[in-house]
């Protein structure tokens, strides 16, 4: 099957599987900092990430995108740092770094050779408290934050689809507004915006150090207790709580119209439980229904309408429950040339009904538990993405219990189960149904006839909501 | 305080050596790999090179091998699409199919338990694919999708526009998944002949890292690869030569931000200059912020979110090319900076530059080292690009050894400001076109 972004080892989408407990250190210094070493000797190599528990949704309103602008400052210097020195002197030890933020955090990251780990962690732990910004900086740092939102939103249908799609998502909920913010906001963000959110949530009692490669738990622990130690926490860190969706009492449409859409498509998300500390099962099940209905060639959908009736081209199912607050299920069809969007819908409709009528089949979610299973192994490849697994369950109100406890927790759903979490969440009056099209896309038009158009030929889930530096 | 131990640590970053043994495995059939044993993960990753790939594509079938790479894992013998998926992912193996007009690419990892199970499935998909005509109709639909979605996209076509510059008469002038006529117009035969033409012994790369020994790894290559043909049926290509003229061309697109490529004719891989080449391009456009592409366009006007430039030598044509995006009424500056900064470049650099550069790049390569995949997938590179397995021991000091002279010398002949060309999508405002 070809997809633009073809090549994927990954054979699932996000199962947080966990390391063997035993590679996995964690302590707190006194100052609230809490530090997870992860082992892996095989390269002397380490990565280094600091992970604040702040992200987009804890802006305040009418100040979109001022997380991500902080994160762009962060390289522009402490006390101690020239602008731009921080990367330099990563770059002088042959190392790279970089950041990103996301909806619930704000994470930044070196890779260098494991005997430089202290060196990072000096200038990290200088500008967790001492930023020091510059008019001049900070005025073209945020013209670099417009082009990037240029090239990532602006210029790509799909991602403003994408954008709307989560805007009627949540009414209330600060999921509804983009990482990068609205560009309008985005133009008037200032210097006070900036340094009051550094202020508010930079803080050791509000971040995660996370060490992962060739590195002893003993030697990170000292070098911790010397570089981040001596910093001050936050008294008042604001209490972590957003405003929460009221209740979904009816169907919410769009169809978003754009002259560069060549490939129309549809996405359907339902609002959807999270990952719960404690309280993981609905979460395991519906990332494991995630993978029956879209995950591959031999999942439901691709069953039922690419190899079956062939209303579809593509087919695709994502959940992601990592998230602090409630997230989404979504499921999306590209229709196959002469399939129109509303007759790729009711396809999916009534195969999401036949399927919740039917079961899930036994042999499949076997094939798939084993893929999971495998993929504790293949994971331990790449110490960077279990880090990130970690950065991203524990800014997610998850603790190193739930990120060990998930792997069984999958293993341990069953097919009534799976059927029961789709009955509960795949309710259209819960959901949001988007329609991306070209001008002029008449039903019945086979898709290669259509008139200009254009973008991704598959969503491959939420146009992942996260952005770097 | 920070800075006086900063000062320090920077004279002492002596790089540490990539700790990877190669070893240089023939299989009893006569098949070469290069195997980096490591048995702490109880898997494999396996790379796969057939040399060259869609650059084959035979006259009026653009398009033939980037979609019989596509249907390698659509089926074979009795396993249709759908069985073949459900056999892979019962035993918990990955494989990878994908076409470069230099390569057809295979990438696979499988767990020790499943191995002989696992390379069985992967033969029978590369050896014996089924290429039914509904699988092959299919994944075309698939194709003719992605066709009409990069005529909308900027980015592809702003490489389109720049390829059909670059190599009119070439393969490489033409996107490799075809036209939508091309691909229309491909027979089920078409497919079979372009299976025949690249996956063959001739030119063939393998790299395996894991937990695997070297008997085994000879075993697995003679079951997997050896009963593929020994060479190909197809005409190899020739040159690809090199035919922009110093242009600006605008392609008009109502987007808010417009996507620019630059650059010229680059240098070959083997070329005795290529170190310099590349240790100097590093220092104009690299990667990370450091570049003096990233400090002039990004950090001091703010005129985009990303930009580099690199030297791209392929198989048949040597490019130095560039890349940035920046908003339409942005992007005449922009261009008018690349212009300042190619001219400036020309002239060499600062022994601090050409330092920081060094240091930077010896201290990287070593830690491109860890994981299976990584370093399957250098390995596999390696051999691509003519280089020995000791070049992993010499690269460094071969950097080190590259002097200010040096690099005065080859930025004269290689960064020409006259011959630089601009393909620019969007619709840049104040920007004249020369063509």
């Amino acid at each position: 099957m070809l997809k633009r972004l073809a090549f994927s080892l990954a054979l699932l989408a996000a199962p947080a599987a966990a390391q063997p407990v035993d590679d996995v250190t964690t302590f707190t210094l006194d100052n609230g900092l809490d530090v997870v070493v992860l082992e892996d000797h095989r390269a002397p190599v380490v990565v280094h990430m600091v992970w604040y528990r702040v992200g987009a949704a804890d802006e305040e309103p009418g100040v979109s995108g001022i997380a991500h602008y902080l994160e762009h400052l962060m390289f522009k210097g402490t006390d101690d740092l020239e602008p731009g020195e921080f990367s330099r002197v990563v770059a002088a030890q042959g190392g790279s770094d970089n950041a990103f933020t996301g909806p619930d955090y704000t994470a930044y990251f070196q890779r260098v050779a494991a005997d430089r780990l202290g060196l990072m962690m000096e200038m990290e732990a200088d500008r967790m408290r001492d930023l020091q910004l510059d008019d001049r900086d900070i005025a073209t740092e945020l013209r670099v934050v417009q082009e990037e939102r240029n090239q990532r939103i602006e210029n790509d249908p799909s991602a403003l689809f994408s954008e709307q799609r989560d805007a009627a998502q949540y009414l209330n909920h600060p999921y509804g507004r983009p990482v990068i913010g609205w560009m309008d906001e985005v133009e008037s963000l200032s210097l006070e915006d900036a340094v009051s959110f550094y202020e508010r949530f930079y803080a050791p009692n509000n971040a995660i150090v996370i060490v992962a490669g060739d590195v002893a738990p003993d030697e990170v622990r000292a070098l911790a207790e010397e570089h981040y130690g001596p910093l001050e926490p936050t008294a008042d860190l604001p209490e972590r709580r957003r405003p929460q969706e009221p209740p979904q009492l009816a169907e919410r449409r769009l169809t978003y119209e754009d002259p560069r859409v060549a490939q129309p498509y549809l996405v359907r998300t339902y609002l959807a439980p999270e990952r719960d500390a404690g309280e993981q099962e609905t979460a395991a099940a519906l990332t494991l229904l995630a993978e029956i209905l879209g995950g591959g060639q031999t999942s439901e959908l691709a069953t039922r309408l690419q190899f079956g009736t062939g209303e579809a081209l593509n087919v695709g199912a994502f959940y992601n429950g990592t998230a602090y607050d409630d997230t989404t299920f979504g499921l999306a069809v590209v229709p196959a040339p002469g399939t129109s969007l509303e007759e790729a819908e009711a396809a999916l409709d009534r195969e999401l009904a036949s399927f919740v009528e039917e079961g899930v089949d036994a042999e499949q979610l076997e094939r798939i538990k084993t893929q999971i299973r495998a993929d504790e192994i293949y994971d331990r490849d790449s110490v960077r993405s279990l880090a990130d697994r970690y950065g991203r369950a524990l800014t997610s109100g998850l603790t190193m219990e739930d990120v060990a406890a998930w792997p069984d927790i999958l293993q341990a759903v069953t097919g009534e189960e799976i059927v029961a979490a789709a009955r509960e969440v795949l309710n259209r009056d819960r959901a949001v149904t988007g329609y991306l099209t070209g001008p002029g896309t008449a039903p019945d038009e086979p898709v290669a006839d259509a008139p200009t158009p254009a973008s991704a030929p598959m969503p491959d889930g939420p146009a992942s909501q996260e952005v770097t530096p | 305080m920070i800075r006086a131990a900063l000062a320090a640590l920077l004279l002492l970053a002596a790089p540490a050596l990539a700790e990877v043994e190669v070893q240089e495995v023939t299989s009893p059939g006569g098949i070469d790999a290069w195997l980096v044993e490591d048995h702490s993960i109880p898997f494999t990753a396996l790379e796969i090179r057939f040399v060259p790939g869609a650059a084959l594509d035979r006259a009026g079938k653009r398009g033939a091998v980037n979609l019989m790479a596509g249907l390698l894992e659509e089926g074979t013998g009795d396993l249709d699409a759908q069985g073949f998926a459900a056999a892979r992912d019962a035993l918990a193996a990955g494989f990878g199919y994908d076409a470069s007009d230099d390569a057809v690419s295979v990438s696979a990892r499988f767990l020790t338990e499943n191995r002989d199970a696992a390379v069985d499935l992967l033969r029978r998909s590369l050896v014996e694919p089924a290429f039914t005509q509904e699988a092959v109709d299919r994944v075309r639909d698939q194709v003719l999708s992605i066709i009409a979605s990069e005529a909308t996209d900027p980015g592809a076509v702003a490489r389109k526009t720049w390829d059909a510059k670059a190599h009119p008469d070439h393969p490489y002038g033409r996107p490799i998944v075809g036209t939508r006529d091309s691909v229309t117009g491909l027979t089920r035969d078409d497919i079979v002949q372009a299976h025949r033409d690249t996956l063959v012994r001739a030119g063939l790369h393998v790299s395996a890292v894991g937990d695997i020994t070297p008997e085994a790894l000879g075993t697995l290559l003679d079951e997997l690869l050896g009963d593929l043909p020994a060479a190909s049926e197809a005409p190899m290509p020739g040159d690809a030569g090199w035919s922009i003229a110093p242009s600006v061309e605008v392609v008009e697109f109502d987007i808010p931000q417009s996507v620019i490529l630059f650059g010229h004719e680059g240098i070959e891989r083997d070329d005795e200059d290529f170190f310099p080449a590349y240790l100097l391009t590093h220092i104009f456009g690299g990667g990370g912020f450091e570049s003096r592409l990233m400090e002039e366009v990004r950090v001091e006007r703010g005129l985009t979110y990303g930009i580099a430039a690199y030297l791209a030598p392929r198989e048949y044509a040597e490019a130095l090319l560039g890349q940035a995006a920046s908003a339409n009424d942005t992007a005449a500056e922009l261009v008018d900076v690349v212009r300042a900064e190619w001219g400036r470049i020309a002239e060499g650099v600062t022994e601090e530059e050409l330092e920081e550069a060094k240091t930077y790049l010896t201290g990287a390569y070593p830690l491109r080292f860890d994981g299976n995949a990584n370093i399957a997938q250098i390995l596999v590179a390696m051999q691509m690009d003519g280089l020995s397995p000791d070049y992993i021991d010499t690269r460094n000091d071969r950097i080190e050894a590259i002097t200010r002279d040096d690099i005065a010398r080859v930025a004269e002949e290689l960064y020409r400001p006259e011959d630089l060309s601009f393909v620019v999508v969007g619709q840049p405002e104040g920007l004249q076109p020369t063509n």
